[in-house]
């Protein structure tokens, strides 16, 4: 029993099958991906997990309980983190701020009328804050307006955003996508550290093999929103239903 | 101090001492000059000047942080005035329970609103705001009329029940007071040709004005502020980030509609009668206009914008024609006239035009509004003498 268990889910858009009869286990504490080819409906699958997509039929289970119907805050306050395509953070706030929000997320809930303490009165959460930036290595741009950073910097910043509130589930949505690939390589240590560093399982949907095959312990390939095959990386380099569905398409891909 | 930072402790005592001052400050010219015209130290503006204070730093703390535009607040203002009115028609003249009941009228009344108009945002957001102060501003002046006095308004009366006020003597007309303070209560101090007139309405309203400034400053300082800024600024990041941006906007919404109650049950209290033009759209648009022409989402921003355009809109209205050929007296004749034909389009009842003019300025060379020009010129200074030690002004971050 996997900590998310997505059994049977279908979703059509008019005359658009977006997922068929999806059904998908992610273990706890691995690292699982999911890969295919344009339109394969990678997407549709992401925001049905995070609440913003209601499937047709089917459920979704995270850690017993399911998360369809609910609202994408509530599915984060259950446990699920997400990270953007493009990152997304508080743009007109400091980075120090963008870190304090997620702990203030964590320790206060999803909403709380606190307009009389001042922020600077919030001890436990600066502290917080500033461990996140100190261990993500952006404690020197802490006053720094988040939107002046340099992508690879946001991207950093919104993982640890994400991971401050101690998720079990970290959803990334092609995180390397638009990255020179000195930043790739970053992104690629940072997620390694991340997984030895932490109890979490992390799930992420790609399009660069490189990022794929050397994080994933376990991948899913879906193709014309069906799930063609599930496996170790090793077994789904060599698989001929992969090779047709999608490596086929571009044989140096890997 | 009081919980907030040297900078910010220092801004409210600036504030403060412009309060106290103000008589003074706003009556630079001597009387009987040719410049008593731009003397504003009279109790009618100086209630005023403070009371749009209040109604543009609650307007800021939705507008300025949240970065929801609500073209309706007019109609809290609005509310909060017929509450006062009836407090001071069925209960006493005091303004206490007037005031109390206007801030918690408006209240309730903007919970409905923002409950409803916040299931949209941006301009749909604006434009449902806009219908609900139209459509108050319609009942009030015709439906309603048994409880806001249609055409007319309201004003309390002599045969009012008032059952905690003990009867008036006969011909005497109702007075709102603090306690038996009367609120037009004004004394004046004469030195040499100045007249400078202190008024008990005016410290009244200022003083319930600084507390309000001071409550808005611990807001914005509070996590409450910090989650509002981030609705403006990200709210899908907001939500994934396990926030729910619904309830925190319409606590915004809220608290902006009760200082808008609190200045309409102000307005009561320093001149005693309502009437429903005060609910009207363009009293909506101006406080739009004071947020943005001081500065929105800074905290003095909004104060400045309303006394400015409260000033000009007194001040500038009040120059006509035989005014202007005084002050172009000393040209030749033909001169004198043209210059004349030249201003008068931007006085007397031309000062919208005027206002529209800098409003337009500042808008495109100054975003931030009058707080930007302010911090323009303060670092202009700033660099001049710091030119010698550090030439462009500023360190370069490292990255």
């Amino acid at each position: 029993m996997g900590i998310l268990e997505v059994k049977n889910v279908n979703k059509r858009f008019g005359g658009l099958q977006a997922l068929g009869n999806v059904n998908l286990s992610i273990a706890e504490n691995s690292v699982h991906a999911i890969i295919g080819p344009n339109g394969a409906g990678k997407s549709t699958l992401l925001n049905v997990l995070v609440g913003k997509l209601i499937p047709d039929t089917g459920s979704v289970m995270f850690d017993g309980q399911s998360v369809l119907g609910r609202k994408p805050y509530e599915i984060n306050q259950m446990g699920i983190s997400r990270v953007f395509q493009t990152p997304e953070i508080f743009g007109d706030l400091s980075v120090q701020e963008n870190m304090m929000i997620p702990c203030f997320a964590k320790r206060d809930g999803s909403f709380m009328m606190n307009g009389y303490a001042s922020v600077e009165s919030q001890r436990d959460m600066l502290d917080k804050a500033e461990e996140m930036l100190v261990e993500m290595k952006l404690a020197d741009k802490r006053h720094m307006h988040a939107a002046a950073m340099s992508r690879g910097d946001k991207r950093r910043l919104e993982i640890a955003m994400c991971l401050a509130q101690d998720p079990r589930l970290l959803l990334l949505d092609e995180p390397t996508a638009g990255m020179a690939r000195a930043d790739t390589n970053n992104t690629i240590d940072l997620l390694k550290q991340i997984k030895e560093e932490r109890d979490i399982t992390i799930a992420i949907i790609e399009h660069d093999m490189h990022v794929v095959f050397s994080l994933a312990e376990r991948i899913t390939v879906l193709a014309q929103g069906t799930p063609l095959v599930e496996d170790t990386p090793d077994n789904i380099k060599g698989h001929p239903k992969v090779r047709e569905a999608y490596l086929g398409e571009s044989q140096d891909a890997a | 101090m009081l919980g907030l930072s040297k900078k910010d402790a220092g801004l409210l005592l600036i504030v403060g001492l412009l309060c106290l001052f103000a008589p003074f400050i706003l009556n630079p010219f001597p009387e009987g000059s040719a410049m008593a015209q731009f003397n504003g130290g009279y109790p009618d503006l100086m209630q005023r000047l403070v009371i749009f204070g209040i109604f543009a730093i609650g307007f800021n703390i939705l507008f300025g942080l949240t970065g929801y535009l609500s073209f309706g607040h007019a109609a809290f203002l609005g509310v909060g005035s017929y509450a006062a009115i009836w407090m001071m028609k069925l209960l006493t003249m005091n303004i206490v329970p007037a005031i109390m009941i206007s801030v918690l009228v408006a209240g309730l009344f903007s919970l409905l609103v923002g409950w409803i108009s916040l299931r949209r945002s941006g301009i749909y957001f604006s434009i449902l705001t806009l219908a609900f102060a139209q459509m108050s501003y319609a009942l009030a002046y015709s439906v309603l009329t048994p409880i806001t006095g249609g055409e007319t308004g309201l004003q309390p009366k002599y045969t009012d029940p008032r059952i905690l006020d003990s009867a008036l003597p006969a011909g005497q007309s109702p007075r709102a007071n603090l306690f038996g303070l009367d609120m037009k209560a004004t004394s004046q101090l004469e030195i040499g040709d100045w007249v400078f007139t202190f008024n008990a309405g005016y410290y009244i309203a200022a003083i319930i004005m600084l507390i309000a400034f001071y409550l808005s400053m611990r807001i914005f300082r509070s996590p409450l502020g910090m989650m509002l800024r981030a609705v403006k600024s990200n709210q899908q990041r907001m939500n994934y980030t396990g926030l729910n941006s619904k309830p925190y906007t319409l606590a915004a919404f809220v608290i902006s509609g009760m200082y808008a109650g609190l200045a309409g049950g102000l307005l009561v209290a320093m001149d005693t009668q309502v009437g429903a033009e005060r609910m009207f759209w363009t009293a909506s648009g101006e406080v739009v206009l004071m947020t943005i022409l001081g500065g929105a989402g800074t905290l003095i921003g909004p104060i400045l914008g309303a006394g400015f355009i409260k000033y000009m809109e007194n001040i500038v209205s009040k120059i006509n024609e035989s005014v202007l050929e005084q002050w172009f007296a000393f040209m030749p004749d033909w001169m004198g006239d043209f210059m004349v034909s030249i201003v008068y389009p931007f006085v007397g009842k031309g000062w919208n035009l005027t206002l529209g003019l800098l409003f337009m300025l500042v808008v495109i060379f100054l975003p931030g509004g009058l707080v930007e020009g302010g911090q323009r010129i303060g670092k202009l200074f700033r660099r001049k003498k710091s030119e010698p030690e550090t030439p462009d002004g500023k360190t370069t971050p490292a990255e």
